[in-house]
């Protein structure tokens, strides 16, 4: 679709317009707020920074909720607000609420109860959305590093502990080595096509065709590729995200798996199916190779973990792979399954790390899978939670978890990618092994812990209920989410 | 009745989550086991209903595809929460919620006094509810559930005993094994869905919709390759070779839990998934050779190593696993009504003889506490004589293993005699199919034996228990006995819808039945064989065989385990040339050692020691190892530089650009 | 007056230094101002093109990178500050708690 010539149904404003970016200003002054508000009030009362921007995030989230089916575009079509932007914006939206409800218990655990946590994981939300709605590269470009900047500080939040200061540290110099890649590729496009705006790119190119053979512009595809694997940690380039995860805070940890992964696949999939669909031969290819390196990678590393954290960072490189399965299949099926998983997922893992945060002890000790022994039986209900996190991320139906995963994967099979649809099946049965190690602990080895120190606290419960929500209804009755979600695919 | 079919899977559901949040609270064990069988008692009630119905119809009618709530609907692909009811889910469900309500109801007894006995009642009423998902499902994916729900209940039942570390690692094995079958399964459903939408533009995994498009798919090919990995599915599921070794271990589990799960319901769940595709499996020479062949092999070769074993439900184990060969064999030789018929007399007498070693377990282990005993209450030699014991235990238990054993009257020789005639008679795989009709006729004389063996060894002779703690043997009570009586009088009278046409007593009700659900796999199949023209006389001379054989394999178990008793002594002080002949039991004894039980009883052995946990465990393990170096490795690049990391980013960047850049 | 060409492999050439630079060197500075490179090399080919194309986009992405690469500075630093006090080194061979 050609998008310079704009439908009529997209509210046409090429200066100034608020109402696309509505969601994003509404939670950068609530942001911006609670950094000075933050000043104002000592350690004990932090937690009311966490309430705030817990009713900050509610209130963007209606704003999302608002705009659904009304797409408005604005400043120069540098972005454009439409149903695919507003899905992810709620998926960040909801990572980033579950995320809040569990900081506060570490916080206070680890003894780092310093309140910019909560305005830098709602500047990480606005990077993400300005992603996700970004329609020209240099949006784009700003909402990642909007998104890498908080992020790197978030994961090395904990200023007193060495392995956060090392998760920090490596994060930001990865990062900021992998933007290189991704400028590089924006500049070579830009070069190539004389245009950043995500639709004139698409609509230079079909009116110079020859242009396609231009290694130039090749190559600045191959580069972006490279720098949104990245961010969605694609194997090669993954190498980070188990150090990294596994330094991090915990309740940081569940926040990075899942929110900037999810922004990464909503740049990525508006650069590539948008901005260059008439290469579809060309990156399909490619992400076919990422995504069986990325799954195979991910999950066969994942076997011999014995760090809870670093297990699940490696199962969320497993993840990106499923996703990537859904996207190299480009069409819709896959790309609403690449939406609807992304969602999923953001409740499974970050109701997951949840758990971890509760099981875990000062100076995130405890984080051992062999710490879990017995869980099950002396917290039924929370072991039961547990058990229904893990169900999700192995795929076993009827958690979301597996609706998700049949869809990536059916949406392969409809594409023509069989064998990619074989492997994933095949990766995803495999994954059950280290899923269900944790399950083997908590329900049949005996306890050597009496877990007393457990205290579940009201938001983080209030966490848990929501993330089983999460988990089980959409399992159960997909029909709306997944309705939502194929409203909301870029075709 | 019809619309309310929904109801079926519902109660037990409700059961469940009763059972599973306010069991603790609720502490009464009365209460939570009545919850827990009433909701599958109504369940069977509905399903009587459902069933009456059916019956009401003219035969082509009997198809009903209920829609409960729209589920994924995504493009051109489409799968509601929809059930299907046709004669074959008919009988599936009176299966499962009878049988399942007569085992909740022995539960009560036998789980009495159980830490978390709650727990026990919500996982068997999951159960139940997954496997009625399993059998009413009208497309694959909700079968797909059910079936992953199954397996997921068996791994929380088997492993029910956690503090015995065998019992975890039995329900890790199970689990691990389900899973191989599980992706088998999927990706035998992807094949099909993708062969149907890329070839004829139909992108289904509705059942009603595959059977009216199945005319378009090939003979062999593609039909071989997705049979297959379903298959592959349906040896997980069900314990066939080679992925059979989970479910000898799962007996430690409770003997309910047995009974249910391990012989009547869920390992027939791989049987049932062909019964449904047998229009698909059809279409496909060689896979229904594999599948005859695997069922063969499998039903031989359990029943040999079922020989060699004295724990009473590791006998019975086996033997299951050998029945549910003789399923496959049935199916494999397109002889689906049979297996479904054979599936359903298994049930009613497997569970029997299951509940009716539990209730010996249950006496023994309540006798051996009495006098702080700690021999074990499974194991046969412990036993003996005990029918004097436990009359009704014993009266059900002799009945269902005349009936395994294949004796004319009882339900086990109609169904058997029906799968073996067909091996024989059916035109599908040539010359082969005399070998597997031999095999299937062996094997089927292993199973009078060793059934035969446990029934001697088990209830007549000597009791060998502890004289001291004899006083405390004692039948069990009503609530355990009077599912056994029920199972037991099924046992008897369940093969009389089946009789053979040609005995013409009363016509074989239970094939018309299922006439419509395998007609059109008939069909199919007469495209490329030709049913051969059969005697009479030949199929009476067959059947009189195989009475022979069960006969024979009675004998064989009587001579060895009864006739040897008291007798050599009055013979001695008369006789003394002929007593030494007589003590050495006409040396008969050392011909049958050395004819057949010592090569049997070697090669069981030598099958259960050798094959089982060298080779089959040890691909299994060695899988595993494979992966595990692999993940070692993989883990050797993580180092924890960051150079490393960056170098291993450039170096990716660099072979994709040069690899577009240059190709 | 140059052609587009040579800023294009100049800018190629300073991009490939930079990134040797992150992969051979051992302190996290140095690394530090080694992306830098990298980033300003990506600059250098965007004015370049915004020259050679006469359009202004290029040259406004770049001041979005600059602004972008001093932020990054401002927490990069940061961070490194936060692990020196902890371990008393910015070597990055230091940074091994996690592996595997």
């Amino acid at each position: 679709m050609d998008m310079l010539q704009f439908p009529a149904n997209i509210a046409a404003a090429a200066g100034v317009n608020f109402a696309a970016i509505m969601p994003e200003v509404i939670l950068s002054v609530i942001a911006m707020a609670l950094l000075l508000v933050n000043v104002f009030i000592n350690s004990e009362q932090k937690a009311y920074l966490g309430y705030l921007s817990l009713i900050g995030i509610v209130v963007t989230f209606f704003s999302v909720v608002s705009g659904w089916g009304a797409p408005q575009s604005g400043f120069n079509n540098s972005v454009l607000q439409d149903n695919f932007s507003l899905f992810f914006k709620g998926t960040f939206l909801v990572s980033a609420f579950l995320t809040i409800l569990i900081t506060d218990q570490y916080l206070k655990r680890e003894e780092c109860n310093w309140g910019e946590i909560y305005p830098l994981i709602l500047f990480a939300t606005v990077g993400m959305m300005l992603m996700a709605s970004g329609t020209d590269l240099m949006t784009i470009f700003l909402g990642l590093e909007v998104l890498s900047v908080s992020l790197y500080v978030l994961a090395g939040f904990n200023r007193a502990n060495l392995k956060s200061n090392e998760a920090g540290l490596k994060y930001f110099l990865l990062g900021a080595f992998s933007t290189g890649f991704l400028l590089y590729g924006m500049a070579l496009i830009y070069g190539s096509t004389g245009t950043t705006r995500v639709a004139a790119i698409a609509s230079y190119i079909s009116q110079n065709g020859m242009v396609l053979s231009n290694p130039m512009l090749v190559a600045g595809m191959l580069l972006m590729a490279v720098g949104f694997s990245f961010k969605i940690a694609a194997a090669p380039f993954h190498m980070w995200t188990p150090d990294v995860y596994e330094g991090a805070p915990t309740p940081m940890t569940a926040f990075m798996s899942v929110g900037p992964k999810a922004a990464g696949f909503a740049a990525f999939l508006r650069v590539f199916i948008v901005a260059l669909p008439a290469m579809k031969a060309d990156w399909s290819e490619l992400l076919w190779v990422l995504a069986v390196l990325t799954m195979t990678v991910g999950n066969i590393t994942a076997l011999k973990q014995t760090n809870i954290k670093r297990m699940l960072a490696y199962s969320s490189i497993a993840h990106a792979g499923y996703v990537l399965v859904g996207f190299t299949a480009g069409n819709a099926v896959g790309t609403a399954g690449v939406l609807f998983y992304m969602l999923s997922y953001a409740f499974m893992n970050i109701g997951a790390f949840a758990i971890i945060v509760l099981v875990g002890r000062k100076g995130e000790e405890n984080n051992n899978v062999s710490d879990y022994a017995g869980f099950g039986f002396k917290h039924p209900v929370l072991g039961m939670c547990m058990s229904i996190f893990l169900f999700s991320l192995a795929g076993i139906p009827p958690a979301a978890g597996f609706i998700g995963k049949f869809y990536l994967f059916s949406g392969a099979i409809q594409a023509g990618y069989v064998w990619l649809a074989i492997i994933g099946v095949l990766n995803s049965a495999a994954s059950v092994y280290y899923y269900l190690r944790v399950m083997v602990f908590m329900y049949m080895k005996d306890p050597t812990e009496e877990f007393d120190w457990l205290a579940v606290s009201p938001s983080l419960a209030l966490c848990l209920l929501l993330s089983v929500a999460g988990v089980l209804i959409p399992g159960i009755v997909p029909g709306t989410l997944l309705d939502l979600a194929q409203k909301a695919i870029l075709m | 009745m019809f619309e309310n079919v929904w109801l079926i899977p519902l109660f037990p559901l409700i059961g469940f989550l009763i059972n599973g949040f306010f069991g603790k609270k609720i502490k009464n064990e009365a209460v939570i086991g009545g919850i827990g069988t009433l909701m599958i008692f109504l369940s069977f009630l509905v399903s009587c209903g459902v069933l009456m119905q059916l019956i009401g119809l003219p035969a082509e009618q009997r198809v009903f595809e209920k829609v409960v709530f729209p589920w994924i609907h995504c493009g051109n692909f489409k799968a509601d929460m929809a059930f299907l009811i046709d004669p074959l889910s008919a009988v599936m469900i009176m299966v499962v919620t009878g049988v399942g309500s007569l085992i909740h109801l022995y539960s009560i007894g036998y789980m009495h006094g159980e830490e978390g006995f709650y727990r026990f009642f919500a996982y068997l009423n999951l159960f139940c509810m997954s496997m009625l998902l399993l059998v009413l499902g009208s497309n694959m994916l909700v079968m797909f559930i059910g079936w992953e729900g199954v397996g997921l209940c068996s791994y929380l039942l088997i492993g029910y005993y956690f503090e015995k570390k065998s019992a975890g690692d039995a329900a890790k094995k199970a689990f691990v094994m389900n899973r191989v079958g599980d992706f088998g399964f999927l990706i035998g459903l992807f094949t099909l869905y993708w062969w149907f939408g890329s070839n004829h533009n139909i992108w289904t995994i509705n059942f009603v919709e595959i059977k009216a498009a199945s005319h378009l798919l090939p003979y062999g090919g593609v039909v071989t390759i997705a049979t297959l990995c379903f298959f592959l599915g349906a040896t997980g599921k069900s314990a066939q070779l080679p992925l059979y070794t989970w479910l000898p271990d799962a007996m430690e589990g409770p003997t309910p839990v047995s009974a249910l799960i391990h012989a009547a319901t869920m390992v027939t769940a791989g049987v049932y998934m062909i019964g449904r595709m047998s229009f698909v499996f059809i279409k496909s020479p060689e896979t229904m050779m594999v599948v005859a062949v695997v069922g063969a092999c499998t039903a031989i070769f359990a029943a040999t190593i079922g020989t060699a074993q004295n724990d009473i439900k590791r006998v019975l184990a086996y033997s299951t696993v050998s029945q549910l060969g003789f399923m496959f064999l049935a199916m494999g030789v397109g002889a689906f009504g049979a297996g479904i018929f054979h599936l359903m007399t298994h049930a009613f007498f497997k569970a029997c003889l299951f509940l009716g070693s539990g209730s010996v377990i249950h006496a023994m282990h309540h006798a051996l506490h009495h006098g702080h005993l700690h021999d074990d209450a499974q194991d046969m030699r412990n036993m003996g004589g005990l029918k004097k014991y436990m009359p009704i235990t014993f009266l059900t238990f002799l009945v269902s293993t005349i009936a395994i054993a294949g004796i004319p009257g009882f339900s086990g020789f109609f169904s058997k005699d029906e799968i073996l005639w067909q091996a024989f008679a059916n035109p599908y795989h040539g010359g082969l199919n005399i070998v597997l009709w031999g095999i299937g006729c062996i094997a089927a004389m292993f199973t009078a034996f060793y059934m035969f063996r446990l029934v001697f060894m088990t209830f007549f002779g000597e009791c060998r228990i502890n004289p001291k703690v004899k006083d405390h043997l004692h039948e069990s009570p009503l609530v355990i006995t009077i599912p056994l009586m029920v199972l037991g009088f099924l046992a008897v009278v369940g093969g009389y819808i089946g009789m053979p046409k040609l005995m013409g007593m009363l016509p074989n009700y239970f094939e018309h039945w299922l006439d419509p659900v395998f007609e059109l796999a008939n069909e199919y199949g007469k495209e490329y064989a030709h049913v051969g023209h059969h005697t009479h006389a030949l199929e009476w001379g067959l059947m009189g065989l195989s009475v022979v054989i069960a006969v024979i394999g009675i004998t064989i178990a009587f001579t060895m385990y009864m006739a040897n008793n008291k007798l050599p002594e009055k013979f001695t002080s008369t006789f003394p040339a002929l007593h030494r002949a007589v003590y050495n039991k006409w040396y008969m004894d050392e011909l049958y050692d050395f004819l057949f039980v010592n090569p049997c009883k070697g090669f069981g052995n030598l099958l259960w020691k050798g094959f089982d946990v060298v080779v089959v465990d040890g691909i299994v393990n060695g899988v595993g190892k494979i992966f595990m170096g692999l993940s070692a490795g993989i883990r050797g690049l993580q180092t924890g530089y960051t150079h490393n990391y960056a170098l291993g980013m450039t170096l990716g960047a660099v072979v994709i650009v040069a690899l577009y850049i240059f190709r | 007056m140059l052609s587009l060409h040579s800023y294009l492999i100049l800018s190629a050439i300073l991009f490939s230094i930079g990134a040797i630079g992150v992969l051979i060197r051992r302190n996290a500075i140095v690394i530090f101002m080694c992306v830098e490179l990298m980033l300003n090399s990506v600059n250098l080919t965007f004015i370049a093109f915004s020259k050679y194309l006469g359009n202004m986009d290029g040259q406004i992405f770049v001041f979005f990178v600059m602004t972008v690469a001093a932020a990054e500075a401002a927490v990069g630093l940061a961070l490194m500050i936060a692990f020196y006090k902890n371990r008393e080194s910015i070597d990055v061979e230091d940074l091994n708690l996690m592996k595997w």
